[in-house]
């Protein structure tokens, strides 16, 4: 092969003394994929963050791009240095045309005034280049997600950048654009383009990556050629641990089953969910998998109440309880975890103690609405001692914790009125794999003492781990169900059969 | 941060296990964000004392300051409120002036007079509720609603009195305008204005620290949609919270009728809600709801009366007093941004 284009030698991050990143070596060579794979946390968006020069790395390492020693410096240095990175949460503007966005921040004008047609033929080519099936005066928000990544490449190339870093491309696409998108990176390959491509999904590795990079705990723990690619070392490489004895799974209430605790029938909204139903028992753990867009979140919201439902109905332990707004769903004992705790779950500004105690308040109230100060003190103590949450004391505001933390301080609440039913909607994401293992003993512990959960989860080999059965979504519908058996273990390859629609192929 | 003081000093020892320098530099955060504006007010009477030769320190000028900072303290707590769920009343102004005009309009029947100050109570707290039905169940912003209800509600003003000045010498309950509770006969006393003034922080921070409701109300403001999922009742909240800033104009409205005798649709309570958001900034909460509490905004207030008070003793013209109290306006949105910067997260 020829002289690598990228060489990171010993780069190291910290911040306030927790490392990041631990002397990380990475080499890149130009026309390769190199795959870079770890779980949140284990460094990929600080390696990311010091190439496009969002944060500076510690004193002692080095980068060379193309032989040359170069440090990189302010959002504009990553550029200049001929990298360019396109996030999960695409950075264009949707109210400006296609042009006006590969152009941000280096317009063409003339006397003062924008060259909007210089701009437009500047972009032609590239975008011809790419296939691309719009024009340059399109707005940005008539595009598809598909579409407005050819414009995030398109933005790449047009500043000559020669190392094009991609953190999960897929996540917001379609089967079809993702296709699409595949043959442009090999495009790009051949072309010459180094390509960091960072993902979770072992089949777009398998099927793109020239090499894989693993990261754990802020280190590379590993370096794959094509071909000693194979799923099970590299979940060894990213867990560092054997993986069955990751996840904690003591409970089986195979022996007996407890009564049906929840049941949602013919749930629909109308759009995302198109008549489901479902089933979970007391002690059971039931995952709920599928592609994103599949409509498992959206399901559970119909069933908690947040969403507006057009047909279906749900029955706890039996009896059917009208849910209109998720304040009576936990008056019904059904809680839900939200599978994006910043946005949707914690108060970031409020102390542990007030979210904790937030869904019971009005219960413990004394007169029915003076707080009952030390109940509250009491309960988040214990939840402290017991979801073993790290903080200074229960008075702490929640958006200063670590991801695990926040994600136990939110799952305190949801326990606080000891639910019937738990709706976990991606309990362990952005959770750090101490806390992880942490939060699946809870959910053991909480199956075991006869609470019904339903586990919302990407995550394929956790759903495995820690679930009774798995129900598969697709496109809005119950595809099927998968169940652990005496002689027939939950497989990967079962569920995705179900969440792709392949399980007809193999009959 | 929502929960410090108090709660803070009764954090049970066993608890903590940072280290000390942490919890040390916690502590001298913790003290900068309860005593906020604080210093502020006390270097301010200082240099006033100084610069007006000692005229500012007298029981009778003190009281003066206090008398004047009585109204708009009391619309700054309902004020405190609606920012707190980071909402804005901009109607509290023409809401007064409906409620005082509604008041001495009915003092004037000898029948009724009696009842002129629930009136004017009610009347506050029924256009509050207007605003807030129109915020929570048709989701509208709450700048246009209150700019809405500012213009409209001064024109209802205006109508009840036949767009002149109203007067009732014999106004009842004229004592809350210009009496004074005396605390130690011939030494101390205290305006009734200013009592009020204070039993409503007092109210206030009773339903803010020690109810269930209060939680709600931060919780709203802090993230409306956690809030929602979190089961709070959202549009309950918020009616609550622009209910209790109507009612507290209207109680303001009666304060000034009191104090008066008389109320014009037209002139009374003009940018009235300027001075009110202005305390509350000033008191640190914060403009995008959820952080603030009800001490800041008296601090606040007192700071806007003894700006006032202080540059008439000292001599400033009418004129410069805008441009100064303007840019005490500017200076304390500025600081709102530093806070917020201040504690940052992750």
């Amino acid at each position: 092969m020829n002289d690598p284009i990228l060489e990171m030698r010993g780069v190291s991050k910290s911040f306030f003394g927790i490392k990041a990143l631990r002397a990380v070596d990475l080499t890149v060579y130009a026309g390769e994929i190199h795959a870079l794979m770890g779980e949140n946390g284990a460094g990929k968006s600080t390696l990311m963050k010091i190439l496009s020069g969002a944060y500076r790395p510690d004193p002692g390492g080095e980068i060379r791009i193309e032989g040359q020693s170069v440090r990189i410096e302010g959002p504009l240095g990553g550029r200049a240095a001929g990298i360019s990175i396109i996030y999960q949460e695409l950075s264009l503007a949707p109210n400006l045309t296609v042009a006006e966005n590969i152009y941000l921040g280096r317009e063409i004008s003339s006397s003062g005034l924008l060259a909007r047609g210089a701009m437009r033929e500047g972009v032609g080519p590239i975008l011809q280049r790419l296939g691309a099936d719009f024009s340059p005066s399109t707005l940005v928000a008539h595009l598809s997600m598909g579409q407005r990544q050819l414009v995030e490449i398109a933005r790449a190339l047009h500043a000559r950048s020669k190392i094009l870093i991609m953190d999960e491309p897929t996540t917001a696409l379609s089967a079809g654009e993702s296709e699409r998108l595949f043959a442009l990176i090999r495009q790009l390959r051949a072309e010459g383009l180094a390509i960091i491509y960072i993902s979770h999904r072992m089949d777009e590795v398998y099927a793109l990556g020239d090499r894989v990079t693993v990261l754990r705990d802020g280190r590379l723990v590993g370096s794959l050629d094509k071909a000693d690619i194979r799923a099970d070392t590299i979940v060894r490489l990213m867990v560092g641990r054997d993986v069955s004895s990751f996840y904690k799974k003591e409970h089986d209430p195979d022996g007996g089953r407890g009564h049906p605790v929840l049941a949602a029938i013919d749930m629909a909204d109308g759009q995302r969910v198109k008549g489901c139903s479902l089933t979970v028992h007391a002690g059971e753990v039931v995952g709920l998998a599928g592609l994103i867009g599949a409509g498992r979140t959206e399901l559970a919201l119909l069933i908690i109440g947040a969403g507006t439902r057009t047909s279906g109905r749900v029955e706890v332990e039996g009896h059917e309880v009208n849910i209109r707004t998720p304040g009576e769903a936990l008056e019904a004992g059904l809680a839900y975890l939200t599978e994006d705790r910043k946005a949707l779950g914690l108060f970031l500004d409020m102390s542990c103690l007030d979210n904790i105690n937030l869904a019971v308040l009005g219960h413990d109230a004394k007169l029915g609405c003076i707080l009952d100060r030390d109940k509250a003190r009491d309960r988040a103590n214990k939840a402290f001692t017991s979801l073993n949450i790290r903080a200074a004391n229960v008075g702490v505001s929640a958006g200063g914790l670590s991801g695990g933390n926040q994600q136990k301080v939110l799952l305190s609440r949801l326990l606080a009125i000891a639910p019937k039913v738990l709706i976990l909607d991606e309990p362990t994401r952005g959770v750090d794999v101490g806390a992880k293992s942490e939060i699946y003993s809870i959910i053991d512990n909480l199956a075991k003492s006869g609470t019904a959960i339903l586990v919302i989860s990407s995550d394929l080999p956790e759903i495995i781990g820690i679930c009774d059965r798995v129900i598969v979504m697709r496109a809005g519908r119950i595809a099927g169900e998968v169940a652990r058996g005496p002689n027939s273990p939950l497989t990967q390859e079962g569920i995705m059969a179900l969440a792709t629609g392949m399980e007809h192929l193999d009959a | 941060m929502p929960d410090n003081g108090a709660s803070q000093a009764k954090t049970a020892p066993g608890a903590t296990n940072g280290t000390a320098a942490e919890t040390g530099r916690q502590r001298v955060r913790m003290l900068i964000s309860a005593l906020g504006m604080l210093p502020v007010l006390l270097i301010l009477c200082i240099g006033f004392h100084v610069l007006s030769e000692g005229r500012f320190f007298t029981g009778q000028n003190l009281g003066i300051v206090l008398q004047q900072a009585a109204v708009n303290t009391v619309l700054a707590a309902g004020m405190t409120f609606v920012i707190l769920t980071g909402g804005i009343d901009l109607s509290v102004g023409s809401i007064l002036a409906a409620s005082a005009m509604a008041g001495l309009t009915l003092s004037q029947l000898p029948e009724f007079g009696a009842l002129w100050l629930p009136v004017s109570v009610l009347t506050g707290l029924g256009f509050g509720v207007i605003n807030g039905a129109l915020i929570a169940l048709l989701r509208l912003p709450p700048f246009i609603v209150t700019l809405g209800s500012l213009t409209a509600v001064r024109g209802l003003a205006r109508l009840l009195g036949a767009d002149t000045t109203v007067f009732n010498p014999a106004i009842p309950y004229a004592f809350i305008g210009n009496g004074s509770l005396t605390l130690i006969p011939g030494v101390a006393s205290i305006p009734w204005l200013s009592v009020i003034a204070l039993l409503v922080i007092l109210v206030s921070w009773l339903v803010l620290r020690r109810t269930v409701l209060g939680v709600h109300i931060y919780a709203v403001g802090g993230n409306e949609s956690a809030a929602r999922l979190a089961g709070i009742k959202v549009w309950a909240v918020l009616i609550f919270v622009y209910g209790v800033s109507g009612l507290l104009a209207g109680l303001g409205g009666a304060m000034q009728a009191a104090r008066l005798y008389a109320a014009n649709g037209l002139q009374l309570g003009q940018s009235y809600e300027l001075d009110a958001i202005t305390a509350v900034i000033l008191g640190g909460t914060s403009f995008v709801g959820g952080i603030g509490s009800i001490w800041g905004t008296l601090v606040g207030a007192l700071i806007i009366a003894v700006l006032s008070n202080g540059l008439i003793l000292v001599g400033v013209s009418d004129i410069w007093q805008y441009v100064i109290k303007g840019l005490v306006i500017i200076g304390a949105v500025a600081l709102d941004r530093y806070r917020l910067q201040g504690s940052a997260r992750t």
